[in-house]
């Protein structure tokens, strides 16, 4: 089981991915953006920073870089792809998930730990008891998920929510308990085969605990076990 | 031949102009023997400037004592290097920008912290953290929390997207800042010892290659126009003199310019900052022995039809100078080229020890490179005690009402705890990546910020880290700069020591006011000197810094304000420590003892309006004893909390304790002492810890063995903090007050509508 953590001119959290693998016991290699080949990889990551300085909508230019034609590719065979907040970003500007990201609620960028929900889904990046809170770093200025009535209905019924924001003893706040004011609380969201997720909060800094809680553990764990089930 | 392009009358004026005294200017006309050019002046200008020359500062700061056995670069290059263990090393260096983001906070904070960045991996360290430490005046005034949000904003803008953590920081709000914020931003960064690199050009014949973005028209004469001068009226026309960050080029910068470092394709590495190409390039020069030409044509430039002046000063950011050999060249090109970066070979080396510009085959500038770099005038400015100080001095609190009980010494002690020197200042940090890199151990909040040495993700991670932390009490510097830039000095360490960490080095910032005024000079001179005196007691250099003159408005100085930026050391990062209370029954101690201190407290300002009195002695003595107390009782394991106690007193610091654990304590106060004394006292060398009840004894044992004063306070438990079981505040009443101050001033557009004017 090899992870490839994609890296994109003005990425910042490929490291941190790096260590939390390292860290696990699993192996990994850098991608560099321009590269075309993602042979050997069974599963990608894409991770933190500011792609291309994101000074026009985040990850709108990092989703036309040479390697994201192979990322999509890669997801559409089955392949597991992992989008952490940029990543995320860029995932739905690929169209590989639903929706968008638009600027926080509050108009400021938010780095604190908070509390998430696992929702009942059919992520392979997530192999954890429905209703588990886990506690993992948000870190973003664009991370209020946003999309259309239907959308969000169609994936509630294929359960593609995987993780929403919540209080500490894991319910919601009557007016919502995202600090970002994404939609329906929603933190995390996969596609319909599941194998592609995108979460605003960073697992991988959840996994060292040197740096605090080791909650992040779990997606990164949960896609090996998967990989090894179907003999990936 | 050289184009002599000016009358030597206009040429005067010009100098004048360009804020070069007549004489400056006739010291120039003497070192080239004839009539300066147009691009000669502005050279000069900038580079004699108070900002790049220290010319007046100079004689004081030798003063400080740079040299240890740690230290393997001190005062003079790009940033301070010491030796943290295992053939690791940090680099360190604190700098104002403090006249930029009075003008336009946002790009103003933002490009000093990329500034200070830059001079982090110019040495050939990777940008590991960052810290800020800020004054505005009060937050009752729109323009400040413009100023206040802007700067918090453009620290994180820069900082979040670059990656590098900010780690941590202060601020401060008073009436003595209010035209003049200051913005320090300190940077630190790791590397291989063996990577220490410094800007010293060599070799006749080598390349100079520009890295980075285009040079533009911004930022021209920042380092003298803005940074050497005071503010008036027209303070608003100097905006065209702040420069504007791209933070995604400095990502790139940083990731190009350490992996031509690791590849060795590189002589020399210099940021452009103050002064721009003018000063990286002299500088790098005049360290070499050598000279360098310049074609300003073979520059790119953002704008049309700019000046080879304009070119040679411009203070455009995120640019960077490098010596290549000419075998070197292609490889080094296509690092930049992998990155997207430009690289232009803007000129040579040379033998001749001169600087030369020249616009293609004109000569616009042709002076000895050592000369802009070092033979500035140094001056002996004029020093005499400011007559406020025996007004202010002699103000005894005692003649003030206290209140001693009740409901009015519970609302002035939730008045400290609220106030915005004192209170929560998670609002700021929550909007700063405090994590990226995975090596921030202790989060902002705590007494220090402790940060794990590793290369993540790329090389080896180890066990040891490092504590940071950037202090100075702006009021006590105004009422004894002396003993205020030693408390500094000690606030700082006493910090780190809470995190378990030994205190090794400094950088630091001082900010004063014009230092031609003979009063503002001495509260310069008084404070270098009290902060020296505390450095070599402690055996701790100062490795790098950064002076920051002018900083006055309407002829109004602010406060003596000598920050200082602490790096201390920890052999086992699970040693490190929290202020948090952790456990139900365990036994809360003061260690050092609490006198009758409130002159310059922030009790005697909240409460009674006043900023006044003698600040809190320092025993240094005693100082080094408790920290060492405190260390020592950290690193056995005998205590599992530990908090100084500095502005608001001991009250504050249990009830920062309380809340980080999120848990109360039942605490006994002397009867000795007035209630207010007891609660409100800033007397230095005191830390609360806490230990579990069987470690009493231990932790008795290394009190008496380091003849340092002790006392049981109480314990921890419970869900409010008790005085005396009498004075009983809930935590969340406690939390209200600390949280709640800084939302309520800036948080949300509803909440800033319903602050009153």
């Amino acid at each position: 089981m090899r992870f490839g953590i994609v890296v994109f001119p003005g990425s910042n959290c490929e490291q941190d991915v790096k260590h939390a693998l390292d860290l696990l016991g699993f192996e990994s290699r850098y991608v560099w953006h321009g590269e075309q080949d993602l042979g050997g990889l069974d599963a990608v990551v894409l991770p933190g920073g500011f792609s291309y300085g994101d000074y026009i909508r985040c990850g709108a230019v990092a989703r036309f870089s040479p390697v994201m034609s192979e990322v999509v590719r890669f997801a559409e065979r089955g392949g597991p792809v992992l989008g952490i907040c940029n990543g995320f970003q860029i995932l739905t500007e690929a169209h590989l998930l639903p929706g968008a990201l638009l600027r926080n609620r509050g108009l400021k960028f938010i780095c604190k730990e908070v509390p998430l929900r696992v929702e009942r889904s059919v992520c392979a990046w997530m192999d954890a008891e429905p209703g588990t809170v886990l506690r993992i770093p948000i870190n973003h200025n664009e991370g209020n998920y946003y999309c259309d009535a239907e959308t969000l209905a169609r994936m509630e019924a294929n359960g593609q929510v995987v993780l929403r924001y919540c209080e500490p003893d894991g319910t919601r706040a009557p007016g919502g308990s995202a600090p970002n004011g994404a939609l329906d609380d929603i933190a995390g969201i996969c596609n319909e085969r599941g194998n592609v997720f995108g979460l605003m909060p960073h697992p991988e800094r959840a996994v060292d605990p040197v740096t605090g809680r080791t909650d992040g553990r779990v997606v990164f764990e949960s896609v090996v076990r998967r990989m090894a089930e179907i003999g990936g | 031949m050289i184009r002599e392009d000016l009358a030597p009358e206009v040429a005067l004026e010009l100098a004048v102009e360009l804020g070069l005294k007549p004489a400056e200017f006739d010291r120039i006309v003497e070192i080239l023997g004839r009539t300066p050019t147009v691009t000669e002046l502005y050279m000069y200008s900038l580079m004699w400037s108070e900002h790049c020359s220290y010319k007046h500062s100079r004689k004081t700061l030798r003063l400080f004592p740079t040299e240890g056995e740690r230290v393997l670069q001190g005062p003079g290059e790009n940033a301070g290097v010491i030796s943290v263990g295992d053939g690791w090393a940090v680099a360190f260096k604190m700098e104002s920008h403090n006249h930029p983001s009075a003008i336009e906070p946002y790009q103003g904070a933002a490009t000093g912290v990329g500034g200070i960045i830059r001079d982090i991996f110019t040495m050939g360290a990777r940008p590991i953290a960052s810290l800020d430490s800020l004054r505005f005046g009060p937050l009752e005034k729109p323009r400040q929390r413009y100023l206040f949000e802007g700067a918090v904003a453009g620290i994180g803008g820069y900082g979040n997207c670059i990656g590098v953590p900010t780690v941590g920081g202060e601020v401060y709000f008073e009436e003595a800042y209010e035209g003049n914020c200051l913005i320090n931003a300190m940077a630190v960064g790791l590397m291989r010892e063996e990577r220490l690199t410094r800007a010293v050009a060599a070799g006749p014949g080598n390349l100079l290659l520009l890295i980075g973005s285009t040079t533009g028209r911004d930022g021209i004469g920042g380092a003298s126009v803005l940074a050497s001068q005071e503010f008036d009226e027209r303070a608003e026309e100097k905006r065209p003199s702040v420069q504007v960050g791209d933070p995604f080029e400095e990502k790139l910068l940083i990731e190009a310019c350490l992996e031509l470092l690791d590849a060795k394709l590189l002589v020399a590495l210099g940021d452009l900052g103050a002064a721009g190409l003018t000063s990286s390039a002299s500088e790098m020069a005049s360290r070499g022995g050598v000279g360098l030409e310049i074609d300003v044509t073979k520059v790119p430039q953002r704008e049309e039809a700019m000046k080879p002046y304009e070119i040679m000063v411009s203070e455009s950011q995120e640019r960077m100078l490098a010596v290549v050999t000419p075998e070197n060249l292609a490889a080094a090109q296509a690092v930049c080229e992998k990155w997207g970066l430009r690289s232009t070979v803007i000129g040579q080396v040379t033998g001749t020890g001169r600087f030369v510009v020249r616009e293609g085959d004109t000569v616009v500038a042709d002076v000895p490179a050592a000369s802009l770099a070092h033979d500035a005038p140094v001056y002996d400015p004029a020093a005499e005690r400011p007559t406020y100080l025996d007004e202010v001095q002699s103000f005894d609190w005692r003649t003030l009402p206290h209140p001693d009980c009740g409901y009015v010494l519970e609302d002035a002690f939730l008045a400290v705890l609220a106030s915005p020197n004192v209170c929560s200042k998670r609002w700021i940090w929550e909007q700063y990546d405090h994590q990226v890199m995975l090596n921030t151990a202790v989060l902002p909040g705590s007494d220090a910020a402790v940060v794990r040495i590793g290369d993540t993700g790329r090389g080896e991670m180890t066990r040891r880290a490092i504590a940071l932390s950037a202090d100075c009490n702006g009021r006590y510097c105004y009422l004894d700069p002396y003993l205020g830039a030693q408390i500094a000095f000690a606030e700082a360490a006493r910090n780190v020591a809470c995190a378990g960490a030994v205190p090794v080095a400094i950088t630091d910032c001082l900010n004063f006011g014009n230092p031609e005024k003979p009063e503002v000079f001495w509260t310069f001179r008084e404070a270098v000197r009290g902060l020296a005196d505390a450095c070599r007691f402690f055996g701790v250099p100062v490795v790098s810094g950064n002076v920051s003159f002018y900083n006055e408005s309407f002829g109004q100085a602010i406060y003596p304000t000598p920050t200082v930026g602490m790096v201390g050391l920890l052999d086992d990062v699970d040693q490190r420590c929290t202020l948090a209370f952790k456990r139900e029954g365990d036994v809360v101690v003061l260690i050092g003892e609490t006198e009758d201190d409130l002159g310059g407290s922030e009790y005697l300002k909240v409460v009674h309006d006043v900023v006044a009195g003698r600040p809190p002695a320092l025993d240094l003595a005693l100082e080094r004893d408790v920290q060492a107390a405190v260390i020592e009782a950290i690193q056995a394991g005998v205590v599992n909390a530990a908090h100084d106690c500095s502005e608001g007193g001991l009250g504050v610091a249990l009830a920062e304790c309380c809340l980080a654990g999120g848990i109360g304590a039942s605490i006994y106060l002397s009867d000795d002492l007035p209630p207010a004394v007891a609660l409100f006292s800033e007397t230095q060398s005191r830390v609360v810890v806490t230990c579990a009840p069987e470690q009493t004894d231990a932790l008795i044992d290394i009190c008496d063995r380091h003849e340092v004063p002790y006392s049981v306070l109480g314990t921890v438990g419970g869900d409010a903090l008790v005085f005396n079981d009498e004075m009983r505040f809930p935590l969340s009443r406690l939390r209200e007050a600390h949280e709640s101050t800084l939302p309520r001033y800036v948080g949300t557009a509803e909440a800033v509508a319903g602050v009153s004017e």
